[in-house]
């Protein structure tokens, strides 16, 4: 069976004019960017500093707001340890949200236990923060609001505009992981009033280990404590020798990020639709997990009532995508993602993540819609949920025998 | 995790999917599990008058391990008697379908499904026959 990958959100391939740019700086440009006095060193370097254009292009901000990092979890880590113990004078409250990716929410309660203190936010139904919670959450010795700007699992986008906006009025630092958005949809650090931005270039078609961090330097000027001590590359905030194929790779992948969102973004909706679409027309008891307006383009989180997610990929054939179920999880817990929507954990583990990319087609599609559902009309054939609910069954008066 | 062909078999071709009459004298059904754990199995057996059991069916909501388990299952109890079919261990079903270490709950459950069945099909027996004066009521 022909095998279709769908789970874009997860990783990307790397895209071979991204490859092509790299090339030469594993080959014959393989200097070290901070060796000032050679030819080597300068070829690095100014490829370094091209890509920190390409990257800080795609979101507004100038090159020199851009810090390498090895990808999202260091540069959510960066930001966040480094805000906490910067500002620790000036106060030690954090906010940030439940359903955030674990690379915010681990760094969040590490700070906890140094005695920080950190609001959990509850989103509402389809995954977004209510801008009411966060008002009424903030306090005088505020430091820091982390709040992703897409969610991974839903596709869901934050009212991130207004959450900068909020920020700027109560002079608080403003940081989001913008891994799932960045390159899909539009961003502007200034508009959004965005202090602190992390990215990662394996979400974009770029190679794995390597992302950035947009630093605000003016109003305000954000300082971080680093976390990783060394050399003083990245202005102190990032010691280590720079990942150089892998920065001129990052950079490539966010001007093809850029160049093509237009065209893109809409392509990949269509084909999200047309997959929704299919789903719907064909199946019963399907529903859309994350916000149906504020969503990212690639992103299809759909729960299949009555059958369960790791069974549902078992029967899809060679189809990659993710599933919220326990069973596929090392942990045995069901997508806490999914459970902190308050939906009732059942609907995590009959849920399916689609996530769409630059290399879908529309037979993948199709062929996508023909096999989920044989495979769910399959499984609900021998789902006892399915034959109870037939039956005029409420599966949730059921007494279950919880083991 | 790559599955066992033993356990892609029985996702493909499950044996004995259905359902039997619950209401019936000379079934037992059992159903163990919760939506919101991952898994729910409901496995039925009819017994004759030697409680043999004759016939066997099940329906599982769970992934493939857990589909496999309870089909497996069914399987085995087709022709044992009440008691033989108690000998079956969750051990068994783990070895027969090579299930990995994280999937051994789905052979838990499955002879769980088992022995609720063969108890629910006894309880209705002994209601069914008179009981001898005395005994006490459980
Ligand atoms: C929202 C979000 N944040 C952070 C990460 C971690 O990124 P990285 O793999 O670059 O460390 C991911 C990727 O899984 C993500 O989706």
């Amino acid at each position: 069976m022909r095998s279709i990958y769908l789970d874009n959100n997860a990783t990307t391939p790397v895209d071979p004019r991204v490859l092509d740019a790299m090339l030469p700086y594993f080959r014959e440009h393989f200097g070290n960017a901070a060796s000032r006095n050679h030819r080597y060193g300068w070829v690095a370097e100014e490829a370094v500093e091209k890509a920190r254009e390409q990257v800080a292009g795609v979101i507004g901000a100038s090159s020199k707001e851009i810090i390498w990092t090895s990808g999202s979890t260091e540069g959510n880590n960066t930001a966040i340890l480094g805000v906490a113990r910067m500002y620790a004078d000036k106060g030690r409250h954090i906010i940030t949200c439940r359903i955030e990716h674990k690379a915010v929410i681990d760094p969040c309660k590490f700070l906890e236990s140094e005695g920080f203190e950190v609001t959990w936010l509850e989103p509402d139904r389809s995954g977004r923060v209510r801008m009411e919670d966060l008002r009424q959450a903030m306090r005088d010795d505020t430091i820091l609001v982390s709040l992703m700007f897409a969610n991974n699992e839903l596709g869901t986008i934050n009212p991130i505009a207004e959450i900068g906006a909020l920020c700027k009025e109560r002079g608080v630092i403003f940081h989001t992981d913008a891994t799932q958005a960045f390159g899909k949809v539009p961003i502007d650090v200034e508009a959004m009033g965005i202090d602190l931005l992390t990215l990662s270039a394996h979400k974009m078609y770029g190679p794995k280990g390597v992302g950035a961090l947009y630093v605000r330097r003016k109003k305000p000027r954000v300082r971080l404590q680093p976390i990783i001590h060394g050399g003083g590359h990245e202005r102190g905030m990032r010691s280590g020798t720079l990942n150089v194929p892998g920065i001129v790779g990052c950079g490539a992948a966010a001007e093809l990020c850029r160049k093509e969102m237009p065209t893109e973004s809409v392509r990949i909706a269509r084909l999200r639709d047309r997959l929704w679409a299919g789903l719907s027309e064909h199946l019963t008891d399907v529903s859309i997990n994350g916000n149906l307006e504020h969503r990212l383009p690639n992103t299809l989180n759909v729960s299949f009532l009555y059958v369960e997610g790791e069974s549902m990929m078992m029967g899809m054939g060679d189809i990659a995508v993710s599933s919220g179920s326990a069973c596929t999880s090392a942990s045995l817990e069901p997508s806490y993602v999914l459970k902190g929507l308050g939906l009732g954990d059942d609907l995590a583990h009959s849920s399916i993540r689609f996530s769409l990319g630059r290399f879908t087609t529309q037979e993948d599609i199709d062929e996508t819609i023909k096999r989920v559902v044989s495979a769910v009309n399959h499984l609900r054939e021998m789902s006892p949920l399915y034959e109870m609910a037939q039956q005029g069954i409420d599966l949730s008066k059921v007494q279950w025998q919880r083991h | 995790m790559a599955y066992s062909d033993k356990i892609i078999d029985h996702y493909q071709n499950p044996r004995n999917v259905g359902s039997l009459d619950g209401n019936a004298r000379n079934v037992g059904t059992g159903i163990v599990g919760a939506p919101e754990c991952g898994d729910v199995m409901k496995l039925q057996i009819q017994v004759d008058e030697q409680d043999r059991i004759v016939d066997a069916k099940f329906k599982t909501f769970g992934c493939g391990s857990a589909i496999a388990s309870s089909s497996l299952a069914t399987e085995w109890v087709k022709g044992r008697t009440l008691d033989e079919a108690l000998q079956i261990k969750n051990t068994d079903i783990v070895q027969e379908l090579a299930l990995p270490p994280v999937k051994i709950h789905c052979s838990v459950l499955a002879e769980d499904a088992v022995r609720a069945a063969i108890a629910d099909v006894k309880q209705k027996k002994e209601q069914a026959s008179p009981r001898p004066a005395g005994a006490a009521a459980r």
